[in-house]
Order: structure tokens, then sequence, then C-alpha cells
């Protein structure tokens, strides 16, 4: 008789812990960016501490760090449970941790020192990139050598966003990062000018599709259902969701280029592009949310699907005003200002990092051989630190890019423009110290879900844990295309 | 099952069939919108009066991107009354041929800087990095002062230029050679000046010639 499968959990529980750690790093120095921008002189004269220097580490840390961690440690938990399978290739799995975290380390080290290509979200040097590279394309053979050798034939629709996010994130990381170096520390880009800027927001805005929503929504297809104990509402919406979403995503790049010198006609694509994408964006979070009737109990007792529901709401939220922000007359306004910020960390700090911490909260206990959390009121107070911090952080930033926008074009009855520059900045300098303040209880909701997680971790720390072994299903020759998420 | 379902379930069921469905999906958009500027680019030379960055000037641009300056300074005036207005006029895609990478930035927690050059003299330039607050109290601008400390090494700046030819920008070897000359006893400071100082002079396209004039 053979040995008994087991599941690899152990690299979950690493990730698990990588996430836990980068989520208060990548938090804790969005929120010095924070208070450095309502009182400018917390940088304490040090170069490496200085605004400029420090807003790709936020930006990095919290995006490919806590969010890179979290959706390759669900990624392998998923794709295990959903096939019925051992992940493929341990060693190559552990070295996609060590490399990734290593990349992670790597990265945010070098940037405040001025080692940096200083494209948006993609500022890490050459050398980091070839190596984040390598480590993504061991991260798809690990990914894509498990669904070969999974046990139910049909692919669950997680592992279809989560292979899209694979497939385009690797796409998309080496395209906009081709680079001639001069030197160790320093490449120019092969593209320049209005080339450069189409390439460098095609990466942005997808980065967002792809890293920050695909992936997302991978976890999303998971652990929802099984939190709400029900099956997905519609099997069928989430294949047209699917391929509509990473079809129409990849076109609405240029949304964030509007009235400038590129070509107009990329501009329009562009922008009806954006507007069609609110459809599967709404469709996903409606399949979602649809997917909780009958189990709409749940939101008094468990606080994992609190976080659930409430980051689909964010999601349907922040996309529903992404395709507004991209029409032009509304992106006139909008564009430049604080409501950019506020719409990213809606969808950031709502959709993101709410289900993030929806999954974690539901996968911990099952990855640490737990019956539960250490402390639910833990979680409950983690919920309303976070909620409550959103929510000042989105509406002081609406506020502060509304009143921007429109001190910027006021004009008075002869023409002339009514403020000068610097009187747009003092009148929003309230409402950024209002922003760090939101930041504080973010951050401090972090900090209270690491507390949980190490104490809920007793037994893995204590090496206690017996692997889950591997249910094999009975062959079936005809599957109804309808798997229910595997229990354990 | 509805008519039709048993090409999704093919799909659906097969690993392969599914990756690559799923690249040609997301390749489509980057295909369609950045393949024909690209081509564009390269069959357009840059309109007369546009040149490559001299060689302070092109260590004071790498002084402003290595300090994450465009992440609260656009140099992109959008076609708005209001921004020409205060910025000046729209910016073109000429203007911005030679930056790697671009610089039009996504926000303006300061004034957008595409046409600040010749706006403020060279001395206020200077003395409102090293200190923003002495000339706008309310400003939230960090202070570089370790800009006036640094200096620039020649060879660098050279070996830049070198790469920068690499990849088609027209440098020529007495531009590469005089690099060192050019950038001696001056500070990362003085170089960011004459890069701030050139933002929309130096690199203005010549105005066409057109009959109605």
């Amino acid at each position: 008789m053979r040995p008994q499968e087991t599941y690899n959990d152990q690299i979950v529980r690493l990730f698990l812990l990588a996430a836990a750690v980068w989520g208060i790093v990548g938090m804790a120095i969005g929120v010095y960016a924070a208070a450095e921008m309502a009182w400018p002189w917390f940088n304490l004269g040090l170069p490496w501490l200085t605004f400029s220097r420090i807003r790709p580490d936020h930006t990095f840390g919290v995006i490919f760090a806590f969010g890179g961690s979290a959706l390759m440690g669900t990624c392998y938990y998923v794709v295990q449970r959903t096939g019925h399978t051992r992940l493929a290739f341990t060693a190559l799995a552990n070295f996609t941790f060590w490399g990734w975290q290593l990349g992670c380390v790597l990265a945010m080290a070098t940037m405040p020192f001025g080692i940096t290509q200083s494209k948006e979200y993609a500022e890490p040097e050459w050398f980091i990139d070839v190596a984040v590279a390598v480590v993504w394309v061991c991260f798809g053979v690990v990914f894509f050598g498990t669904i070969a050798r999974r046990r139910i034939r049909h692919i669950y629709v997680a592992n279809w966003y989560y292979g899209a996010f694979i497939i385009a994130v690797g796409l998309l990381h080496i395209v906009n990062n081709i680079a001639l170096p001069v030197s160790l520390t320093k490449s120019y880009p092969v593209y320049s000018g209005a080339v450069d800027a189409m390439v460098q927001w095609w990466y942005g805005h997808n980065a967002v599709a792809f890293f920050l929503t695909a992936g997302f929504l991978g976890m999303m297809y998971y652990f929802v259902p099984r939190q709400a104990q029900q099956p997905l509402w519609s099997y069928r919406f989430s294949i047209v969701n699917f391929w509509a979403l990473i079809s129409v995503y990849m076109w609405a790049g240029p949304h964030h280029l509007l009235y400038t010198a590129l070509p107009d006609w990329v501009q329009s694509v562009g922008m009806a592009f954006s507007l069609i994408l609110l459809m599967p964006s709404w469709g996903s979070a409606a399949n979602g949310l649809l997917t909780f009737n009958g189990s709409w109990h749940l939101l008094k007792t468990d606080p994992a699907a609190k976080f659930m529901v409430l980051s689909l709401v964010f999601y349907a939220a922040a996309t529903f005003e992404g395709s507004m922000m991209a029409i032009k007359t509304v992106n006139s306004l909008s564009h430049y200002t604080e409501w950019t910020i506020a719409h990213v960390h809606s969808g950031a700090l709502g959709w993101v990092a709410m289900i993030t911490i929806g999954s974690l909260y539901a996968m911990a206990p099952r990855a640490l051989g737990q019956p539960a959390m250490h402390s639910r009121p833990a979680m409950e107070l983690h919920f309303w630190l976070h909620t409550i911090g959103v929510l000042l952080y989105v509406l002081s930033m609406w506020t502060a890019g509304v009143t921007q926008g429109l001190m910027w074009r006021a004009t008075g009855p002869d023409g002339s423009l009514t403020y000068p520059f610097i009187d747009s900045l003092i009148a929003i300098k309230g409402l950024y110290a209002v922003r760090w303040f939101a930041g504080v209880l973010i951050l401090c909701g972090m900090i209270v879900m690491a507390w949980n997680l190490w104490h809920t971790a007793a037994a893995a720390r204590a090496r206690l844990i017996k692997p889950i072994p591997v249910p094999i299903p009975e062959p079936e020759p005809h599957q109804v295309p309808m798997p229910l998420p595997a229990y354990t | 099952m509805a008519r039709g379902y048993k090409y999704f379930e093919a799909i659906e069921k097969n690993a392969v069939l599914l990756g690559v469905l799923t690249l040609v999906m997301v390749s489509l958009g980057g295909l369609s919108e950045i393949t024909p500027l690209f081509v564009e680019a390269h069959s357009v030379s840059p309109p007369p009066g546009v040149k490559p960055y001299d060689a302070l000037r092109l260590a004071g641009k790498d002084v402003y991107v290595r300090e994450g300056c465009y992440l609260c300074h656009s140099q992109m005036i959008r076609a708005l009354r209001a921004e020409t207005q205060r910025y000046g006029n729209a910016s073109s895609a000429a203007e911005s041929v030679y930056d790697r990478p671009f610089q039009w930035g996504s926000k303006r927690t300061g004034p957008d800087l595409a046409r600040v050059g010749g706006k403020y003299s060279d001395e206020w330039q200077r003395l409102h990095l090293l200190d923003p607050r002495a000339f706008v109290a309310e400003s939230n601008m960090p202070a570089y002062p370790w800009l006036a400390q640094a200096g620039l090494d020649g060879d660098d700046i050279a070996a830049r230029m070198r790469t920068l030819r690499k990849l088609g920008d027209p440098y020529t070897d007495a531009d590469i050679e005089g690099a060192a000359k050019a950038v001696a006893d001056k500070t990362e400071l003085d170089a960011l000046v004459a890069y701030l100082q050139g933002l929309g002079v130096a690199n203005e396209p010549l105005p066409a010639k057109g009959p109605t004039q």
C-alpha cells in the first residue's frame, strides 16, 4: 500500500506568517509617509526617511510583499484542496517562498537609498526585477504542475483566476521592466516619453487588475463559498465574468492618461473599456454576495464572514467609482488630486485587505490545526478598527480631492484663477492629519491580527501539527461542473 | 445543460487550453494599444528644437528621478483651460521623447513642473530645494539639503550617455567625451537646478512655419 498523501500546509503557514509581518511593515511605512504629508519635519532630515523615498516602499510593501505573500499562500492552499492533490515540487515551492521574501527584502532595502527605476509600482532596479521574474516563473511551474496532477478533472473557478493572475502578472512584469543597465544600480527603460507612459499605465492599471483583482477574486471564489457554507450562487455567471474581466481589463490603462499628450484615440478606447469593465466587476461582486443568501445570519457570529461581505461591498463601490473616474469629464476634476488616493485605498484597504483578512481568518485555523482562531473578540476588534479606519481614510481623502480639484479650476468673474496653488494645500492640511489617524487605526487592527495568529499558531510552533491527508475521490467519468470547494 | 456548454466544459477541464486562451485574451488589449504607439515612435523623428539632455541636465534629471519628485509633481499640462492658465501651454508628446522613464506623474501634491524653467531664479530654486519652508511657510515639501553635498561623477554620466545612445538617443562622441568636464566641480543640487530651469524651455519644439503667418 502506498503511503498516504498529505497536503503541504507547511508552505501555506510560511506565507501566512510572511503576510502578517509584511502587512504590518507595509502599513506602518504608509502611516509614517502619511505623517510626513501632514508634518513634513517627520523625515528628521534623513534622505532615506523622506516621503519621496519611502512612498515606493509603502506601495511595494503592501501590494507585493503583503498581497503577494497572501496570494501565493492561499493559492497553494486552494489549488491543493480543489484538486484533491498534494502540491507539486515541494523543493521548488520552498524556493518560491524564500525567493519571494528575498526579492521583497532587497526591493524594500534598496529603494529608500535611491536605487530605483522610478516607474510607479515597478520601482525596484533591474537586478531585482530579474530575480522576481525567476521566482514568478517557478511559482507558475508549481501552480500548473499541481493543476496537472489534480484528481478532480474539472478545474474549479478559483484556479482560473489564480492562473490568469500568474500568467498576466508575468507578462506585465517582463514587458514593463525591459531596460538597459548602466551599472548594477542604474538602468534606463527601452521606452521613452509617451510610449513609456502607455506601457507604464498598461502595467500599472493591470497590476491592479491581475495582482489586486484577479488574484484576490481567486481567493474570494474559494473562501466565500467555504465560509458561507453554500455553493457559489451561479457557476455559469462566474465563467462569463472571468472571460469578460480578463479581456476587458487589459484595455483600460489609458484612463490614467486622459487629456494628456497621449494620442486621443487611445484615450477614448481606454475610457470606453473602463465603462464596460463595470459589468464583469459588479458581476463578480454580486456572485460573491449572493452566495451568502441563506447564510446572512453568519454576519452576527462570524467576523471572517463580515470581512468577506464588506470586502465585496467595497469591491462593488470601488469599481463603480473607478469606471466613473475614467469618464473624461469626471477625470478632469479628479486626476492629480487626493480623490485618486481615496479611490485606490477604498479598493486596496476595502476590497483587497478585507478579503485577505477574511480569508486568512478562514484559512489559518485549518492550516494551523485548530478548531478556530485563538480569540473571537480580537477578530471583532480588528473588524471595527479596520472598517472605521477605511471609512475615515476614504471620506477624508474624497473631501480633500474634490476640494483640490475645485480650487484648481476656480476662476473669478474676470476669468483669472481664484486661488494660488498653495491655498489648495492649506485647505486640506487638516484632512492629511485625519488620514494619518485613520491609518493608525488600520495598522492597530493588523497588529491585533498578528497577535491573534501568533496564539492560534501555538501548536504549529511546538511542531505538534499532524499533516492533513488528501481525500482521494472515487473516479467519476462524467463530472458535473459544479464541484464544491473541498472540506478538510 | 444548455447547448454549447460542452465547449466551455472542454476548456474548464483542460489546463493547457485554459492557460493558452487566458494568455490570448490578456494580450489583445496591450497589443492593440501599445503596438501602434511603438511603431509611430520609431518612424517619426523628434521635431526640430528637441534635443537630448546635455550632461549636466541629464545628471539633474536622474537626481529628480532618484529622489522620487514625480510622486508629488506632474510634468504634464493637460489640455484644459484652468491648467493652461496656471501652468502654460499644454504639454506635447514631443517634449518628453528623451525622458526615460517618462515624468508625466500621476499626483499633484505640489504644482506641475512641465514649464517651471525660468519662472524663478537659479538662486531661488537652490535655496527652495534646501529649505522649502523658508519661502513658502505652509509648504509640505521635504527639504533636500544632502544634494548640496553630493558631487557628480563625470565617468558615470558618460557611461549613462553611452547607454542612452545604445537606446537610440543621438549623443555624439563629443557630447560623451565632454561630459566629465561639463559636470566637474558641480554638485547634484547644481545639476537638479539646471534640469528644472530647462523644463519647458530647452525641449520646446520650434514653432511650426504655417502659411497663415
